[in-house]
């Protein structure tokens, strides 16, 4: 792990004279798994969106491999960059392997029917994402969880070299977020993808992420390794509670809990 | 598979209503091409010149206006989204009711000025309405169709100032056009609408993909790799153009754009690149039949096609805006 394979300098974004984020600089490594922490309206899902330009700062400077994303068109952009929105209960009538094979769009010509390659690229993302089974059914009978993995497939049929990921496991039941958690892992350990992440579970953040980067008010209050993240005065200034610890009984990381507040 | 079959079934059934239905009317005329009995000098002109230029026009409209109609459903992402609900087809007639009220009579590269005018039309309204909605961020059914009914009746109010400010002979010539008809002689009119039909489908059949992403929300859409923004702005400019030069032609006809996509996408679901020559070739069809209604049905006197369309058209409404209660938009 030693390429950047995004830079964020100085990003800001504003909205009706409020300020959403605030120069906010910070790098993320190829092959790196990120979770991005912080209360609700922090700025955390503004920052996503702002990676892959559904949303355009007007100033700041965010580099994909070292060349600003201004100058990638939509098209390249995705072909390097894929993105998981917030859970949606808006949903097509459209099956599981017809949605996942939307997502070729970078890849197709108009007019050009979908071939083999294409297919065979639905098919890996199923695989990895164990959304196979299910690729015949209609989107919208899917459970939370399910429906959570077909999203996930979609993204990574584009073939992202990074995938951003805006609340995967939030609303879904434990069993349901483990599985997600697996299935985010395995694509960073065996397709080297680097992911990067929002999430409110800081205890899971600590125990599968690389680094850690924490928004408070728009602005970074934290960004390093996992290990330096469960201290107390760390999470207390991002929380504004009080936490204890208790050590893990199995690997050596600790849990943190929420006391009342300070 | 199965939508290929639908498509083909879908294109025999066209074909065959594109055969039958010049031969009905108040007579039968069985073109002598197809029978040993010759014509008469005027059963031929009725059957070359008047019912064959009329059915093709019908096709060509309802092609147009079922094919916009679906564009804006995708882009809206809503099943009330149509010319009609939008404002676009009264942005139409405003422009072409200026046109005849200015007392214009010009032509552009071969393109007549109404149509050039009904375009503009056609445009306005589309930008307003999309631009309010999304204004308003949530791009909500609700904004959406509000806008465009105060767009419209703001519209039919100037149309019809114009009409109380012009004197008689323009008034009538407004008024009639107004109505909405297919009632053209030769084939001239028919080979001015071609083109434009032509050019919107092959565009908008370009956009198939786009426009299957665009169904799933604008933020998908982006980051699957589309340029929303110049997609929408292309497809907004072909739709204005193929409402426009129908508009300027027949009439505002109602509510083919809103029923023929919607019932194409109930039989072969929501794959632009199946839904797009379905709608075509089903609107185009559905608006032949509806002016072969309009004119047997109390022959010899015709209907307006438009009253025809309507008749169906306002309960296939309702019954769409209560469903939709209960189900998503799209």
């Amino acid at each position: 792990m030693s390429e950047k394979i995004i830079e964020v300098s100085n990003l800001s974004y504003v909205v009706k004279q409020r300020r959403i984020l605030q120069s906010v600089s910070f790098d993320i490594e190829a092959g790196e798994y990120l979770s991005i922490v912080g209360p609700n309206g922090a700025g955390k899902s503004t920052l996503l969106k702002c990676l892959i330009r559904i949303l355009k700062p007007m100033y700041s400077k965010i580099s994909i491999h070292g060349k600003n994303i201004k100058f990638f068109s939509q098209k390249e952009l995705a072909k390097i960059v894929s993105y998981v929105p917030q859970m949606q209960d808006n949903l097509l009538s459209i099956t599981v392997n017809d949605f996942v094979m939307l997502s070729r769009y970078p890849y197709q010509r108009p007019f050009a029917p979908t071939n083999s390659q294409d297919r065979m690229i639905v098919n890996e993302a199923m695989e990895i994402t164990d959304t196979n089974f299910m690729a015949d059914r209609y989107l919208y009978s899917l459970s939370g969880g399910e429906r959570q993995r077909v999203l996930i497939a979609a993204a990574l049929a584009q073939e992202p070299k990074i995938l951003l990921l805006d609340e995967p496991a939030t609303f879904l039941d434990p069993g349901q977020q483990e599985d997600i958690q697996n299935v985010l892992s395995r694509i960073n350990l065996q397709q080297k993808t680097t992911i990067v992440a929002i999430t409110h579970d800081y205890n899971r953040a600590a125990l599968v992420s690389h680094r850690i980067l924490a928004l408070v008010k728009g602005e970074v209050v934290f960004h390093n390794d996992s290990e330096e993240f469960m201290k107390k005065d760390v999470l207390e200034n991002i929380y504004n509670k009080s936490f204890i610890f208790i050590k893990h009984p199995e690997i050596e990381s600790s849990l943190a809990f929420m006391k009342e507040s300070i | 598979m199965k939508q290929k079959i639908i498509l083909l079934v879908l294109l025999l059934l066209t074909l065959i209503t594109l055969f039958v239905t010049p031969m009905i009317g108040i007579k039968w005329i069985i073109p002598d091409i197809f029978s040993n009995s010759e014509l008469n000098q005027m059963e031929s002109t009725i059957f070359w010149k008047v019912r064959l230029p009329r059915v093709s026009i019908a096709f060509f409209a309802g092609a147009s206006l079922a094919l916009s109609g679906m564009v804006f459903q995708a882009v809206f992402r809503n099943t009330l989204a149509t010319p009609f609900t939008l404002g676009v087809a009264s942005g139409a007639s405003l422009g072409a009711a200026s046109y005849i009220w200015f007392g214009f009579a010009f032509q552009i590269f071969g393109i007549a000025g109404q149509s050039i005018f009904a375009f503009s039309g056609a445009l306005l309204s589309i930008g307003l309405v999309y631009g309010i909605t999304r204004m308003k961020r949530n791009m909500s059914t609700t904004t959406m169709l509000l806008t465009g009914v105060a767009i419209s009746f703001f519209f039919s109010s100037t149309i019809l100032f114009m009409q109380y400010l012009s004197d008689f002979t323009s008034s009538v010539r407004i008024l009639r056009w107004l109505m909405g008809g297919l009632e053209i002689v030769g084939f001239d009119t028919v080979l001015k609408i071609i083109p434009f039909t032509m050019l919107g489908s092959v565009v908008i059949y370009y956009f198939s993909r786009e426009l299957n992403l665009m169904v799933a929300g604008q933020e998908f859409s982006i980051s699957r790799g589309v340029n929303t923004n110049a997609t929408v702005k292309i497809l907004f400019l072909i739709t204005s153009m193929l409402v426009g030069s129908i508009v300027a032609t027949c009439g505002p006809i109602g509510f083919i754009g809103m029923m023929a996509p919607h019932i194409c996408r109930l039989i072969l679901g929501t794959d632009h690149r199946y839904l797009i020559p379905a709608s075509l070739l089903f609107g185009g069809m559905f608006l032949v039949i509806c002016d072969t209604l309009a004119r047997t049905l109390i022959a010899p006197v015709e209907i307006p096609v438009g009253i025809i369309t309507a008749f169906l058209g306002g309960p296939f409404f309702l019954w769409l805006l209560v469903r939709n209660q209960f189900e998503n938009g799209y």
